[in-house]
């Protein structure tokens, strides 16, 4: 069972219909209970970081999702769960997050007029290294972003793909042990995201 | 590098997907689930589906339709039609759609959007607008927004629409206009450039959509960062992958590979 954990970021049905579309068996929930029993967590969310840290600390959950990274269950973060994972977000005014990856996120600044923030649609993410839940996904291949902000990994051995937009190049996948992350959505990215959810439901967290 | 999106559009009446010209004469194509498949596994890189009768009917938009589609279909898609409340916006967005799009709605009640930005966030909030050319001074940009598909004008100017629409948080603007649509004789190139080279959101050309040349005009002349197209596709005449293959030659950022 995959625990998708709910933090009132966002819409989550179609993380829950991409995971049903493949077979694998799924639960969305906020119960601190539900996510220490699950093989595996999606930490998935849309929204602003400030906001999502308020929830999940009035909800309890962060402890409960530190604990699910620290037992070595695989354990996945998509798009602003991803974000809330880095150590600190410049995002409204600034915001001490979780900090299990080391490194901040930062707002994308381009005097380029013709360069929209957000970025909002597919593009190609370089593979740094190899990463198990990538398996038989070809590198440089297209997954679909909605972001403004983006990680700025400071440790190159935590990066696992990278994308370039308005100007910088910036952690789009990272990985640490049993706990991989992405700023795209797989659950948006048609085939090649639902081989990655595939290949994460089927991983068992080493690399 | 950020691809160029191709949206096919989904005009839905009576469960029925339409086609007509400048909102008149619709004639059915087909289902619009299969619909969606075929084109979502043939290469389009969203989908964007109408209700088109449910404003007039006074109905709430198609749920059922938007949680099928979501089950099959696993790349962005937007719903809109029939939007008529908050709630209507998260029951659309509940049943698995990406984003919801307003038109009428946000012109007469324009609080909502900013609201739903704030709720649910400006990335869900899409401002679908039907902008006529006028040579009337009232309107600097030379647009009228006209609303309930071309049946009333707003007297509102169309750049500065959007600018205020920008300013209350939606999160992309679709540029439908009135004159080009469903001529497939091209994009509105002028409105779309106006429009899109001066909000810092994403904007969509829409009407007009008949050759893939109109495509490479819309995102090298227009500044468009996507473009629906419809008849050139429901006929049969081209497939997305064609429309792509000319995207690519001609330069255009494009997703070559799904």
């Amino acid at each position: 069972m995959i625990a998708i954990v709910d933090y009132k970021a966002g819409n989550l049905t179609s993380v829950r219909l991409a995971l049903e579309h493949i077979g694998v068996a799924c639960e969305v929930t906020n119960d601190p209970e539900r996510i220490e029993s699950a093989d595996r967590v999606i930490f998935p969310g849309v929204g602003a970081a400030a906001e999502a840290m308020r929830n999940l600390q009035e909800l309890k959950l962060l402890d409960p999702l530190k604990d699910a990274v620290a037992s070595g269950r695989p354990f996945l973060g998509i798009c602003l769960g991803t974000q809330v994972i880095f150590e600190h977000s410049e995002e409204d005014g600034g915001v001490d997050c979780i900090g299990l990856v080391p490194g901040a996120v930062k707002r994308f600044v381009t005097s380029d007029q013709s360069c929209k923030i957000p970025q909002m649609g597919w593009n190609t993410v370089e593979f740094a290294r190899e990463h198990p839940v990538f398996e038989g996904i070809e590198n440089k291949s297209e997954f679909y972003f909605v972001h403004s902000y983006y990680p700025d990994s400071s440790d190159a051995a935590y990066v696992v793909g990278e994308t370039e937009y308005a100007g910088v190049r910036f952690a789009s996948a990272v990985g640490m042990n049993n706990l991989v992350a992405t700023q795209f959505h797989p659950e948006r990215s048609g085939r090649i995201g639902l081989r990655l959810l595939e290949n994460f439901s089927k991983w068992d967290g080493r690399c | 590098m950020l691809s160029k999106r191709i949206i096919p559009c989904l005009d839905v009446r009576n469960k029925k997907v339409t086609k007509g010209v400048k909102f008149q004469n619709n004639v059915e194509l087909g289902d619009p689930i299969e619909m969606a498949v075929a084109y979502s596994d043939g290469g389009c890189d969203e989908l964007v589906f109408y209700d088109i009768t449910a404003s007039a009917e006074r109905r709430p938009i198609d749920i059922d339709m938007v949680r099928d589609v979501a089950r099959v279909v696993h790349i962005p898609f937007a719903v809109g039609g029939g939007i008529e409340t908050l709630d209507d916006m998260y029951r659309v967005l509940l049943a698995g759609a990406e984003k919801v799009s307003v038109n009428s709605l946000a012109v007469k009640n324009p609080g909502i959007i900013a609201e739903g930005a704030k709720i649910f966030g400006s990335q869900c909030i899409v401002l679908g607008m039907d902008p006529v050319k006028t040579a009337d001074p009232r309107f600097p940009s030379g647009y009228e927004i006209t609303i309930r598909g071309f049946r009333e004008r707003t007297g509102m100017d169309a750049l500065e629409w959007a600018k205020k629409a920008e300013d209350l948080g939606v999160g992309e603007i679709v540029v439908n206009s009135v004159d080009a649509d469903g001529t497939r004789d091209g994009f509105e190139l002028n409105l779309t450039r106006k429009i899109s080279t001066n909000v810092h959101i994403p904007v969509v050309a829409s009407g007009g959509a008949g050759t893939p040349q109109h495509l490479i005009d819309v995102f090298n002349k227009g500044a468009a960062d996507a473009a629906i197209i419809a008849s050139m596709i429901h006929t049969g005449e081209y497939t997305i992958k064609q429309i792509k293959d000319e995207l690519v030659k001609a330069g255009v950022p494009t997703r070559e590979k799904w």
